[in-house]
């Protein structure tokens, strides 16, 4: 199995930079006022226990909401995290009161941003697999979403 | 009086000798002094003694194997960058330095780069080497817990790269796209 992982790694190494002017079909969910677009995993090297996870999540009503929790499926611990550089310093922040998404506005869970920090994985992520979550928001409740895995290397699946 | 005279000359010569070498752009003797020797365990087995380094150039990167962002992106571009150099930095190493011992063994950092370039060599310091080897290299790292009980690193996620004299020779940032690392390993590589 590990072996499988690992060659499917080496390949995404390789052809990454192809796939990622593919961007694999983007989908929304939607939940009340909430568009949430397009969940996606990062493939984690090797036998990594980390990986972060992405999305961009539209709130079209007239109220802010905040995303206060995520769960992934054979993940232990997921949680909301802003990185940020200070000089060149990368520093980890967990939003423990969650992540606002204002009324009006979209907050994007990006590399070198916010991001979901996906801790404890089960077994290792295979480019393309699609992973079962839930996001659960203050004011707009529980949605299941779908997360994609997308190779190593790839900053932005989404092209809008 | 020939032999007072002989004492000035050798004595002017060595003097413009110091001048000389206190003078040459671009290698001021803070720069020169810029990290320090280690010995440390390493994934190609046994352990790399930083003195065999010397006459090949070489990188340096602090990181952790529970990064989910900067270490896995600067591994991958960084792989990607030494693919696009091929035999031109068959020379070249990158020293993967974990900062976090306690969870990054030899063998899990082992397991980490297996699928990068095989120039990229995991170096795991001691709890006791790892402040001293970060220190020389002004490299920043802390601990941060998390809610789960369980700690995350902040670090610094700037790569340094050492001539072939191991001399600290200019960085890569980590927002630095592919043609700049590339062209950055070009100079390095070119530097003799």
């Amino acid at each position: 199995m590990k072996t499988v992982t690992q060659f499917a790694f080496a390949l995404a190494l390789t052809f990454g930079a192809i796939f990622s002017a593919n961007p694999s079909q983007a989908h929304e969910i939607k939940l009340g006022d909430l568009v949430i677009h397009h969940p996606w995993i990062k493939q984690p090297p090797g036998n990594a226990t980390v990986a972060g996870g992405y999305t961009k999540i539209d709130n079209k009503g007239k109220e802010d909401d905040t995303l206060l929790s995520v769960a992934v499926e054979g993940v232990h611990t997921v949680m909301i995290h802003e990185m940020k550089m200070e000089g060149d310093v990368m520093k980890m922040n967990e939003l423990k009161d969650g992540l606002n998404i204002p009324a009006g506005k979209s907050v994007e869970l990006k590399p070198k941003s916010y991001h979901l920090m996906l801790m404890g994985l089960k077994s290792a992520y295979m480019e393309g697999e699609q992973v079962k979550g839930t996001f659960t928001f203050a004011k707009a409740g529980k949605v299941d979403v779908d997360f994609e895995v997308v190779a190593p290397g790839v900053d932005m699946p989404m092209k809008h | 009086m020939a032999i007072l005279g002989m004492v000035a000359l050798v004595a002017s010569i060595l003097g413009l000798v110091f001048w000389q070498n206190s003078g040459t752009p671009g290698h001021s003797p803070a720069l020169a002094n810029f990290g320090v020797p280690f010995k440390l365990a390493t994934t190609k087995g046994g352990e790399l003694d930083s003195q065999t380094l010397k006459g090949k150039p070489y990188g340096i990167f602090f990181g952790f194997a529970h990064c989910p962002e900067v270490c896995p992106t600067t591994l991958f571009e960084m792989s990607a960058a030494l693919k696009e150099l091929g035999d031109d930095a068959k020379d070249f190493r990158l020293l993967f330095i974990t900062i976090d011992p306690e969870r990054d063994t030899l063998p899990v950092i082992k397991d980490y780069l297996a699928n990068f370039d095989p120039r990229i060599e995991g170096l795991v310091p001691t709890l006791e080497q790892l402040p001293i080897i970060a220190k020389g290299f002004h490299i920043y790292y802390k601990k941060e817990p998390t809610s789960d009980g369980s700690y995350t690193m902040d670090h610094t996620a700037t790569l340094l790269l050492m001539n072939r004299k191991g001399e600290f020779a200019r960085t890569i940032s980590f927002e630095e796209g592919r043609a700049t690392r590339v062209a950055k390993l070009k100079l390095l590589l070119a530097d003799q």
